[in-house]
């Protein structure tokens, strides 16, 4: 590089300095995507070098990517530069008693069953001193830094265990991976950050509900869960109370470390704004999960899928680990336009690696539902196991459901097992119910929940009951 | 990058053939199928090979195909000193077409069935029947399949079969194809066609052996149609050079009520792909593709089949089963559409793969589209090895461990056999696995 250009970058870089000084106070990023964006959004939250370094290098990699094409949905091409990356949290205007909350969620909040404090909450009506949910969340927060269990926003981690952040962050899905993670490494707004440390067994389980700092975070949420060696935790994500967001495009990363013996659960519960009867609106919901194992740990994901217009996301397991465990329960159910693409990836590196996969597809309405999963087992992965199976149901004839499983196989002593499965409900099983006086939207709720019980099984006992519900309610009006 | 200097070179060297080609068709240039021909060239030089990208040859390269200069078969007489006998499936054989690098040999043909009205012969000989014209290039796609645009635009020699309503071709026919690519490398473009109508009933046998070794590339097509209430057998067998490239493309297409029954043995074969479209374009049809492979040393076998159930009330059932020894590749993909008015289908698949070295691998991509509610619709994939305690029950008995593998590995093959309904037929080409099996 000649001495002429090095002056230039040196001058044309000190100009943004100065920009991002006066941009310090405004509390929006301007609209668009360039790199004054991530520097401004860095500079916000007062990052360090290297991570600033990082959210670059992600930025100039996302540049000469292009938007992945394969998946099997259909959706408007998104304008990327007409969106605003950062806005600062706002405050929501909290309103003085439930009668002011929208009678449609009301009545979902009711169907659910959740308590009336909790249902307060959730839709920003000021909370009484006694059931103070910052309170509740510290109280639960002092018992977890007992153990020496780190749980708290990633803005906060960054700051407070920067040397954590550092060692793992882009560890499991680096900035390279793929168009929507890597515009989540340059931009993302915040998430969770957790770490159990050796031999620690997490008391209870890491919820989004006890969750303050992470409020808000916007639609490039990164989580961070790193379990050391023999430690357990098992963390919930969402909620099965309807999320209205002005966001469309949510693009998450969700990365988990499991060290020797550690065993992870991961249980999603989303329930995004689908878009109305006609697919106008709602969600895009294009997620980046991974996990990976090291020797005899386990990792095992759980989700039920009911919102967002769009779901396309792999919850993935590397077994990198001899004697490590994946495992993937999955309810994806798609109502009028929605349309979901999701499964799993099951990477057997390790030797005596076993994966599970059980994945349940409900399509109603014109929906389309399809599962796509991916099980490799390397050469070297001696005695792998794997079985997978996925289940769809089909509900009315203008949906559709489609499987697409890919089995790589290059060791002997791999055992892989795929089965899949396409049907409707039987009209003699609705039959039987009506005949006992079931109705018959009843009748086919109680078909679907005994369809998805293995992936219930797995859910958390509270998540469990209002899953079910969230199930119903989804397919409220599919039964014409 | 270096693919795409040899998939360039290749597209040239097509092109320039295919002038070579138009030239030596002397009055042959002028029938309306020529036009047909010409389409084919022009997309294939738009299309271009497939690259890994492509998701339907993801699993395949095509590019070693092309590593090396073909010629395009002699169009001289053909050798008739040639041996069938080792070739032949005793009695199953005495009605037969046989081609030699690709081009068809009269003399060592031979025809026992009769009919009214049912044509068995050489493609360049009956382009101008009304009853071809009518159905050939109507079934193969070669708008988006380079393959098939490759051979739609050589397409010359290749059998017909034209059987008329309501007539049973009692006995089989048997087209044998024997390769010798000893002495230079060449390129053949087989394109069969078969007509079933109302009520007809045929059973065809196509098999591709290697005369002398070498290497040579057959890139095969056919059509079949099978018309209302008709029946259709088909049976392949291919022996191919393990230096041998082979292509294959069948696309069958169904009418109301029609059976079709194909069974695919591949034994041989440097890089083999096989690619089975079947239509169901009438309600009630019933179809079986039952498979069978076998890799071993650097063979790389690919078997991608489509059934399309675009009416109701169909059934189909796949089996494919295969073997694969030392570095030895296999693929399968199996798709399953079901469209919205498919109501009340009943499509079952299955796929097993023994895996019987580290080096050998396998990649299985079982997919189901459904669009219609009321369907059953099943699959299965099963990746393994040889049972241990069912190898340990036979050596209890005294049974040596090679005869034991042998003996369990022929068992694994029996389901797929079974679909073969002639005895003779299934005898013959069951010794021919052991043999494989033993080689």
């Amino acid at each position: 590089m000649s001495d002429e250009q090095e002056t230039i970058e040196q001058f044309t870089k000190s100009e943004y300095k100065w920009g991002f000084t006066t941009d310090l106070d405004t509390d929006f990023a301007p609209k668009g995507l360039d790199e004054d964006t991530v520097r401004f959004i860095s500079a916000k939250k007062n990052e360090p070098e290297f991570l600033l370094e990082w959210r670059l290098k992600a930025f100039r990699h996302w540049l000469t990517l292009k938007e992945p094409t394969w998946p099997n949905v259909k959706y408007a091409a998104i304008d990327y530069q007409d969106a605003y990356y950062y806005a600062a949290p706002k405050e929501k205007k909290e309103l003085l008693s439930m009668d002011e909350v929208d009678p449609d969620i009301r009545a979902t909040f009711d169907k659910l069953g959740i308590s009336l404090e909790e249902q307060k909450r959730l839709s920003g009506v000021a909370v009484d001193a006694v059931m103070d949910s910052v309170s509740v969340a510290t109280t639960f927060k002092d018992e977890l830094s007992k153990q020496g269990i780190i749980f708290c926003s990633f803005s906060e981690a960054v700051q407070e265990h920067p040397a954590l952040i550092k060692k793992y962050l882009g560890s499991v899905v680096p900035y390279t991976d793929n168009f929507f993670a890597t515009l989540n490494s340059a931009v993302f707004s915040d998430g969770s950050f957790c770490y159990v440390p050796k031999g620690v067994r997490c008391p209870m389980e890491l919820s989004t509900y006890f969750r303050i700092n992470a409020a808000n975070t916007g639609q490039f949420e990164r989580t961070l869960i790193v379990a050391d060696e023999g430690a357990t935790v098992s963390y919930l994500e969402g909620c099965t109370a309807p999320m209205r967001d002005e966001n469309q495009l949510h693009a998450a990363v969700v990365e988990i470390v499991s060290h020797k013996g550690a065993d992870v659960k991961y249980s999603t519960v989303q329930n995004w704004y689908p878009g109305d009867e006609n697919g106008k609106g709602g969600i895009f919901n294009f997620v980046t999960k991974r996990g990976i194992c090291h020797e005899k740990a386990k990792i095992s994901w759980t989700q039920v899928e009911t919102g967002s217009a769009i779901t396309w996301k792999y919850p993935s397991v590397i077994l990198r680990g001899d004697d490590s465990v994946g495992e993937f329960y999955s309810v994806a159910l798609t109502n009028n336009h929605q349309q979901a693409d999701t499964g799993t990836k099951m990477i057997h590196l390790g030797k005596n690696t076993r994966s599970t996969i059980i994945s349940k597809g409900i399509s109603a309405g014109k929906s389309n539902n399809s599962y796509r999963g991916l099980v490799r087992v390397a050469s070297k992965a001696d005695s792998a196991r794997n079985f997978s199976q996925c289940d769809s149901l089909l509900i009315g004839d203008r949906c559709g459901a489609h499987t697409f499983p890919y089995l790589e196989v290059s060791n002997k002593s791999a055992r892989i097992e795929h089965e899949a499965t396409t049907t409707k409900i039987g009209e003699d099983q609705i039959f039987y119910c009506n005949q006992r006086g079931i109705d018959t939207e009843n009748a086919i709720g109680l078909i679907v929940n005994g369809y998805c019980k293995e992936v219930f099984r797995e859910l958390p006992m509270e998540f469990a009951v209002e899953a079910q519900k969230l199930l119903a309610i989804s397919l409220e009006g599919s039964v014409g | 990058m270096a693919n795409e200097s040899v998939f360039e070179e290749c597209k040239q060297w097509y092109l320039s053939r295919f002038q070579a080609f138009e030239d030596s068709l002397n009055g042959g240039a002028e029938l309306p199928f020529h036009t047909t021909r010409k389409q084919a060239i022009s997309r294939f030089s738009e299309l271009g090979l497939p690259t890994p990208g492509n998701e339907e040859w993801k699993y395949t390269n095509v590019a070693p195909i092309f590593e090396q200069k073909y010629e395009v078969a002699a169009q001289s007489e053909a050798d008739t000193d040639v041996d069938i006998g080792p070739f032949t499936f005793g009695d199953l054989s005495r009605n037969r077409m046989v081609f030699l690098n690709g081009t068809y040999s009269k003399e060592l043909s031979s025809f026992s069935s009769e009919g009214q009205g049912l044509l068995i012969g050489n493609l360049s000989e009956l382009l101008e029947n009304d009853k071809v014209r009518a159905h050939l290039g109507r079934y193969a796609n070669f708008t988006d399949e380079p393959f098939t645009a490759i051979n739609t635009a050589f397409a010359n020699e290749g059998t017909v079969v034209y059987v008329p309503s309501g007539l049973t071709v009692k006995e089989p026919l048997h087209i044998l194809h024997l390769s010798d690519g000893s002495s230079a490398p060449f390129a053949t473009n087989p394109r069969n066609l078969f007509v079933v109508e109302d009520g007809g009933q045929v059973s065809v046998l196509e098999s591709y052996h290697q005369l002398a070794g070498g290497s040579y590339f057959n890139n095969a097509v056919a059509e079949i149609f099978v018309g209302k209430n008709a029946r259709v057998e088909h049976t392949k067998i291919q022996q191919e050079a393990l230096d041998a490239y082979h292509i294959a493309t069948f696309n069958v297409h169904q009418e109301r009520e029609s059976h079709f029954a194909s069974v695919n043995i591949d034994l041989g074969g440097r890089l083999v792909r096989n690619n089975l479209n079947v239509m169901l374009n009438g309600e009630h049809c019933e179809t079986h593709l039952l498979g069978f492979y076998v890799g071993s040393g650097v063979q790389h076998i690919d078997n991608h089949t489509f059934i399309d159930h675009a009416k109701p009330h169909c059934f189909s059932n796949e089996l494919y089963k295969g073997i694969l020894d030392d570095h030895a590749q296999g693929v399968f993909n199996g798709k399953i559409l079901v469209r919205q008015d498919a109501q009340k289908t009943n499509a079952l698949q299955s796929n097993k793969t023994l895996l019987l070295t580290d080096d050998a691998a396998i990649n299985a991509k079982p997919q189901l589209e459904i669009f219609a509610d009321d369907v059953k619709c099943t699959h299965g994939a099963t990746i393994g090895q040889l049972d241990d305690e069912a190898l340990f029950y036979l050596r209890c008995r005294g049974i040596g461990k090679d005869m034991a593998e042998a003996m369990l590995r022929h068992a694994f093959v029996a389901d797929v056999l079974e679909g073969i309904k002639d005895g003779a037929l299934r005898e013959t080409i069951d010794a021919k696995i052991i043999d494989r099996f033993t080689s």
